[in-house]
């Protein structure tokens, strides 16, 4: 059974890779999650603050209060340099390039357009395979228009692009008002792939202390509706690869992906829930029901239920609203 | 061959030379040596190498005791070893330094010479250290500047190898030990021609070795210990000729020539000083001037001190000699004279047919902790020397009014010459005026052939401190060790600073006068005091301005205005061409700032370019419109000590006051910060009555008592303020016609902000509004100022009508430690005011050397107050490694005289009234109106016994006083506790006295700048734990609780408010031993101190800090006595620790370490829990 699909350019052995995570930091934990047979892995993400602020944050703390009297002049001893947020960063990136064979995908997080993105060039000459550019600031500002923040992420990946020679991703947030038009943008621009859709962090509020508390729930499965229909929509119309990251938790979901069109499928919360090997349990699922179904390869199944391959492409949009109210009633 | 040249201080010299030639060091920290053992630390822990090629061990010890044992035990088994210290660390060595000169063992101890505490500690340099070390049998080898203390640094070195005699090498604490000099850097291959590797092969050969085996240390008897005692004589004999000798080879190897005793002047001189250390570079620069104007003087430098040797010091001597003035900066109290003094006598009177005649020798002190010690005083004493009966034990420099030893001199003498830029900048310790400074004297000290000197004074306070930076700069070699009394550029960093300090003072005619102004170039002129304006007129001085905030502000630069008015300073000074300075002020930034990205860089770069547009010169003509010239620097209210004494420190014109001023034996009044009214902060809380709940927790958790509150009758509203604030009480302890307020007294706050975040009360539409939120401070000044009077007018709320044991009761009372000069959101402060608010009335304090004891008693203010009777905290500082038995001493002082004073009682109880006689000898003290019923009773009998004659009455009238219940306690912080107290702490806890000790446990020295104690944490970096602590926190508490009659707490305010007040009550009302260990957030964590109490709250959620209370009076019961009082851990250490840069800094530099010790940390905080939990809930069995 061949599970073989491509993705930035990379023939890969099947399409289930480890999305950005934790899971990156460690190199057994790449280790295993390789031999548990994810066919490529994207690393942690590398965040515009942690470039811009990390360091600058420990200086400040370790300055805090220096040279103000006479018996402590300073707090913290000197002597020992530092190794900056990008510098451990690109340390893992040679470190995994080392440990394993598959394609290391880095992610880079930020939302303005700076000098924290010449640290691409960075990644690049550390080994790294590809570049996952994960572009996300929430519109709060009144002022701040759809172009302005289309046009923020098209400056972004612009500046990136000129600087590295690797593929590059772009990871997206699901509130674009005309998603398809915004993606055939990024296309022309020269984006290498898609990956749909970045999870976003959800803030509650606790009652007691009247405060905001971060809050992140890991996905489940029905998490993947999203990004099903957007792939089915996108890759109907697009050229560029597409992934879905979010609500893969087993092989159908894997499949289900594939054939609305997508040509990889992310997966990162039922790895933390489940641990790397659970890998091996998503590919085996895959095969078993392609075996059950007598399918012999992705690429044959790869798109055959995109929007423009089902007999009803309705079923991805309005009529699919209605749909469902019926199905109530 | 150019050498190397730096720019260093004298402890980096030091520690320099030291490193190179040694291969261990013990150490402990103690100002102003800390940092020769830090930078040894250093760079042993990057793996820097001696001049053998290997990497020494530095090591901290318990205290300096431990140190030099360490040493003493290190030189015996064979290894090259040293150790820096000063002050009172050298007299905790003492009795090493006797058995390692007894043994012949050559080794080198650095001291940067500081005062010893007599009737008040002094952090500062003179020479009572070294000088009770003379009879040890040290060799004593001053230095006078960096140059030499590195050079003799050297010298010490290689004489002690040959000689075997041990030498101490020092010189003067914080004059030359903090004095940045630009110097000639020895190198590795000047340093190992100069010692001799057969001698150190002889010093191994001499170690204690099992192969050969020897014997040392034995008891002798009176048969034979004085004949072995007078064996060491030929060595001592021959050392002198030996430090000569190593002098000459230093000479040839280096260049520079250095004789035991350095004569400098006419050749024929008449009138000699004879100093060393620092004073000797300030002679040397006014000899060299005075003999330049025709007159004819001279003066001996000594620099080996002992061995004395008289035959090189009289053969220094010009035969032509007349006349010798000796400088000791030291006092013998009851000597016939200093002790230089009286060597120099004994070698004249031994030796003076060398001379044409017997001089007359007269003795002075000087410089007692770093007093100043100027060219004006040089010439004074040689005015002195021309009387025919100069005033021999003089001193110089003050004003001693009562036994009338000073000499007048002209203290605006100066010799200084306009080849020498001399600069003055004023600043706040937080905005990075030292750092900045630092910095320039290095751009121009590397960059430029000039010769550069930086010197840096601290006032005496850790939050809202002023700085001033002394910068000198010219094309000769700079020998002035005393501050600027005359500048040609004077910059001041924060306009405030004008209204209290007279800044221009010391500006020369013509200088320039820089000013960091928040009111524009056209405007700043008519914010000036008439003062000042006259200075800038009549001096003409060339005045700019910039409003370097707000150009910090624009470029991304936060608060910090240090690279702007270094800036500024180039720009303007001239001490480089503008365009070139810019270029090095760049350089210097990318150097520093490069490896932080680029960013960083352009961001100050473009600090930088927007400084030199908005630096203006402003033109004046007259003196224009007329600013306010402030209120006085204390209020007319004032006691008048406080008047005339107080205002003066406060005013930096200490130096003034006379010698009457002062009291003999170091007593000074309580209460007194109320009277400086600092207004450092720029925000401060205010109250919103509407939302507040009245919990008090603001105030409780505020480090510098500046948050109260007060229930009282609404009458006394009549007369207010207009803004003055009240609203209803909650609650059922008051009555309708009460009201509450909370009043912040604004010009004493720091604006820390602990409260806002301390505070639970949000308004219910606009949840970010508290019930005490962060405001301007000026706007509020006035108003709040009077709203503070009007507040403190009203009467304090009866301790008797609240519950004292709860947060809201215990912040109704009035706090007895109010406005201390320590750190902004102070960790540790907030549990001294509870306990003076809970027992100020009748405590007496112990207070160990430390954080506590410098913001508890450093002058000019001190924050331990009184009540309206009068009544209030009395305290008193030991040493740092004493505090728990010098409290101690007052409990056995107090109980003896109960004892004596209830035997008394019995005896006159016919005279005072069997009734009162027997219900004071019968008083339940237990409770707090017991002990008020009590000292009614004991104010009657105090009237009794006024009429009666008899001795037992007499004697009784003077300790009746302790029949009233007095509470002992006994504080410090963690350096003391753990390590150099532990021993005296531990021997008080098992005596079961009454007394209550209160640890504030920072897990680290904070008052010396970060050095690791054993409270420490595994895998916090500190100094000495670079690479992370890698043993567990010692468990204080635990080992408190195996005597069993030892009650025992830990706290954290941060994570249960109501858990610490109930420890602090419990162990009050203890009769018997008390450990309260308190965990104490701190700038030494590298945390945002605004968030310190929330991390006290993570610190106990994951495990790290227990809270638990361990009180014996259960186990009396039956009960189990452990109270465990934290729940299981709810977060990961991480989520605690690496919100702290002392653990996250780890994460950066040695990431898999961190890792490492993270996890070990993690099982720590797991399995302490666990123990803890088993030992709260063992059962308690039968009998027990």
């Amino acid at each position: 059974m061949n599970l073989n699909t491509s993705y930035l350019g990379f023939n890969l052995k099947n399409p289930v890779i480890p999305s950005a995570s934790p899971l990156s930091r460690d190199v057994d934990t790449v280790k295993k999650l390789e031999d548990a047979g994810a066919s490529a892995i994207v690393m942690y993400s590398l965040f515009e603050e942690q470039i811009r602020h990390e360091v600058e944050e420990i200086d400040h703390f370790m300055d805090q209060g220096t040279d103000s009297f006479a018996e402590s002049q300073s707090f913290f001893p000197g002597g020992h340099d530092f190794i900056r947020g990008p510098e451990a960063y690109l340390k893992q990136i040679r470190a995994l390039k080392e440990a394993v064979d598959i394609p290391i995908i880095a992610s880079l997080n930020g939302s303005t357009s700076g000098g924290w993105t010449d640290y691409a060039q960075r990644i690049q000459e550390a080994g790294a395979n590809a570049l996952e550019l994960n572009i996300y600031n929430p519109p709060s500002k009144i002022e701040e228009t759809c172009e302005q923040i289309e046009d923020n992420i098209v400056n972004i990946f612009n500046r990136v692009k000129a600087q590295v020679s690797i593929p590059i991703s772009l990871k997206l947030g699901y509130y674009f008002t005309a998603l398809p038009a915004f993606a055939k943008r990024l296309e022309d621009a020269g984006v290498d792939g898609l990956a749909l859709f970045n999870r976003f962090y959800q803030p509650d509020i606790d009652l007691e202390e009247l405060e905001v508390i971060p809050n992140v729930h890991l996905s489940t499965p029905d998490n993947l509706r999203m990004p099903l229909r957007w792939i089915a929509v996108l890759s109907s119309v697009l050229k560029l690869d597409l992934g879905a990251t979010t609500g893969v938790h087993s092989g159908q979901d894997v499949i289900k992906l594939m054939m609305a069109g997508a040509d990889v499928a992310f997966t990162c919360s039922a790895l933390l829930k489940f641990g790397p090997e659970h890998v091996k349990t998503i590919l085996n699922e895959m095969e078993t029901w392609m075996d059950e179904h007598e399918y012999e390869s992705v690429e044959q199944m790869k798109g055959s239920m995109s929007m423009k391959n089902v007999s009803v492409p309705e079923a991805f949009m309005r009529s699919n609203y209605m749909k469902v109210l019926n199905k109530y009633k | 061959m150019k050498r190397k040249m730096v720019m260093i201080d004298g402890n980096e010299a030091a520690a320099y030379v030291a490193y190179k030639t040694n291969e261990v060091c013990a150490i402990y920290p103690i100002t102003p040596s800390s940092a020769m053992g830090e930078w040894a630390d250093t760079w042993s822990s990057v793996g820097q190498k001696n001049i053998w090629g290997t990497v020494p061990d530095i090591v901290e010890m318990q205290s300096e005791g431990g140190a030099a044992g360490a040493v003493h035990g290190a030189l015996q088994a064979g290894a090259l070893t040293s150790t820096f210290t000063a002050s009172q660390g050298l007299l905790l060595m003492l009795p090493n330094m006797f058995k390692i000169a007894g043994e012949l063992t050559p080794t080198v101890f650095h001291v940067s010479a500081r005062t010893v505490a007599t009737h008040a500690l002094s952090i500062f340099g003179d020479h009572s250290d070294v000088m009770a070390a003379r009879s040890t049998g040290f060799g004593l080898l001053a230095s006078s500047n960096v140059q030499e203390v590195m050079d003799m640094a050297l010298i010490a070195q290689a004489s002690t190898l040959e000689a075997r005699i041990p030498f101490v090498h020092f010189f003067d604490g914080f004059r030359t030990s903090s004095e940045v000099q630009k110097i000639c850097q020895l190198s590795d291959e000047e340093i190992s021609s100069m010692i001799d590797d057969d001698l150190v092969f002889a010093h191994r050969q001499r170690g204690l070795n099992p192969n050969d085996p020897v014997l040392r240390g034995t008891a002798q008897n009176p048969d034979v210990f004085f004949q072995a005692r007078e064996s060491c004589n030929p060595y001592y004999l021959a050392a002198p000729g030996i430090v000569q000798k190593t002098m000459d080879k230093f000479a040839q190897v280096v260049g520079r020539k250095y004789n035991l005793f350095d004569y400098i002047g006419d050749p024929e001189a008449e009138k000699v000083i004879i100093v060393m250390a620092s004073g000797a570079d300030t002679v040397n620069e006014t000899v060299e001037f005075l003999n330049n104007q025709g007159e004819k003087v001279g003066a001996v430098i000594v620099h080996l001190y002992r061995p004395f040797s008289i035959e090189h010091f009289v053969n220094s001597l010009p035969v032509s000699v007349k006349k010798i003035a000796v400088l000791d900066r030291t006092k013998e109290p009851g000597a016939i004279g200093e002790p230089m003094y009286q060597d120099v006598l004994t070698a004249l009177v031994e030796q003076a047919g060398k001379l044409l005649a017997m001089p007359k020798v007269i003795g002075g002190r000087y410089g007692l902790s770093s007093k100043e010690f100027t060219p004006a005083m040089v010439k004074g004493i040689y005015d002195e020397l021309a009387k025919d009966q100069p005033k021999n034990h003089f001193t110089i420099g003050i004003n001693d009014d009562v036994t009338n030893t000073s000499l007048d001199y002209d203290p605006d003498y100066s010799i200084h010459g306009d080849d020498v830029f001399r600069g003055m900048f004023y600043g706040l310790g937080a905005d990075g005026t030292v750092g900045a400074n630092k910095n320039s004297i290095k751009i121009i000290g590397d960059g430029t052939d000039n010769f550069a000197q930086g010197y840096f004074v601290y006032d005496s306070k850790k939050s809202g401190s002023m700085t001033i930076s002394h910068l000198r700069f010219g094309d000769d070699k700079i020998k002035s060790p005393y501050l600027i009394g005359s500048a040609n550029f004077i910059a001041c960093h924060q306009f405030v600073f004008l209204e209290t300090y007279d800044v221009l003072k010391s500006a020369d005619p013509g200088a320039t006068f820089l000013l960091n102004s928040p009111y524009p170039v056209d405007e700043v002129w008519d914010h000036l005091s008439s003062q000042i304006k006259k200075q800038i007129i009549v001096k003409k001085l060339k005045f700019y301005v910039i409003d370097a905030l707000n150009v910090a502000k624009k470029t991304g630069m936060g608060v910090r205005i240090n690279t702007i008015m270094q800036t500024c300073f180039f720009a303007i000074s001239g001490v480089l061409p503008k365009d070139e300075a810019i270029n090095k002020i760049k350089e210097a930034i990318k150097k520093t700032y490069g490896k932080k990205g680029e960013e960083i860089v352009q961001k100050n770069f473009k600090a930088v370019d927007e400084t030199v547009n908005n630096l203006h010169q402003v033109k004046y003509l007259s003196a224009g419109k007329e600013a306010g010239t402030g209120t006085g620097i204390v209020s007319k209210k004032a006691p008048e000590f406080v008047k005339k004494v107080t205002a003066k420190i406060m005013s930096g014109l200490g130096d003034e006051l006379p010698v009457s001023a002062f009291t003999a034996d170091g007593t000074w009044p309580t209460a007194t910060t109320q009277w400086e009214k600092r207004n450092i902060a720029s925000e401060v809380p205010a109250w919103e009555p509407d939302i507040c709940i009245q919990c008090n927790k603001c105030a409780l958790v505020c480090p510098h008592g500046v948050i109260r509150m007060k229930v009282y009758d609404n009458t006394l509203l009549e007369g207010a303020p207009e803004t003055f604030k009240s609203t209803k009480p909650r609650g059922r302890d008051w009555e309708p016609n009460e009201v509450y307020t909370l009043q912040v007294a604004v010009e004493d706050c720091t604006g820390c902000a602990l409260c806002i975040e301390a505070c639970p009360a949000k308004d219910k539409t606009d949840t970010k509004r508290k019930a005490i939120n962060m405001v301007e401070q000026l706007p509020l000044r006035e108003p709040e100022r009077a709203n503070w009077d009007f507040f403190l007018s009203l009467p304090e709320v009866d301790r008797d009508r609240v519950k004292q044991n709860t947060v809201k009761g215990s912040q109704m009372l009035q706090p007895l430690f109010e406005f201390s000069g320590a750190c902004a959101a102070c960790g540790e402060t907030p549990y001294v005011k509870l306990v003076s608010q809970l027992f100020g009335d009748r405590m007496i304090v112990a207070n160990a050397t430390g954080c506590s004891s410098i913001y508890g008693g450093n002058l000019p203010t001190t924050p331990w107050a009184k009540n309206n009777a009068g009544r209030g905290p009395t305290w008193s500082n030991s040493l740092f490694e004493d505090n728990a038995e010098f409290g101690f001493g007052y409990r056995l002082t107090i109980d003896r005289q109960i004892q004596f004073a209830g035997e008394l009682v019995r005896k006159l109880s016919e005279d005072i009234g069997t009734e009162l006689a027997d219900a004071i000898l019968n008083a339940d003290q237990s409770e707090e109106a017991g002990i008020f019923e009590q000292r009614d009773r004991v104010t009657e009998l105090f009237k009794k016994l006024e009429h009666l004659e008899s001795p037992a009455a007499k004697q009784l009238l003077t300790i009746a006083d302790n029949l009233v219940k007095k509470s002992v306690w006994i504080m410090g912080g963690d350096g003391w506790a753990y390590d150099i107290g532990f021993g005296g702490l531990d021997h008080v806890l098992a005596s079961g006295r009454n007394v209550n000790i209160l640890v504030m446990d920072t897990e680290v020295y904070s008052n010396t700048g970060g050095q690791a104690s054993k409270a420490t944490p595994l895998g916090s970096v500190a100094k000495f734990a670079a690479a992370g602590k890698s043993s567990n926190k010692k468990d204080l508490g635990m080992m408190a609780m195996n005597y069993g009659n030892v009650y025992v707490a830990q706290v954290a305010m941060g994570a249960s408010d109501a858990q610490t007040i109930r420890a602090f009550t419990e162990a009050e009302s203890y009769d018997g031993p008390s450990l309260i260990i308190a965990y104490s957030h701190c700038i030494a964590h590298g945390i945002n101190m605004v968030y310190g109490m929330n991390q006290q709250k993570l610190a106990v959620d994951s495990g790290h800090w227990m809270l638990y209370r361990y009180d014996p009076r259960l186990a009396d019961e039956g009960k189990n006595p452990l109270k465990l009082d934290s729940k299981k851990p709810t977060i990961d250490l991480k989520d605690y620790i690496y919100n702290e840069t002392r653990y996250k800094m780890l994460t950066k530099s040695m990431p898999d370490r961190a890792e490492e010790l993270l996890g070990k940390a993690q099982k720590a905080a797991v399995k302490r829990y666990e123990t803890y939990f088993q030992l709260a809930n063992a059962p308690v069995k039968a009998g027990d």
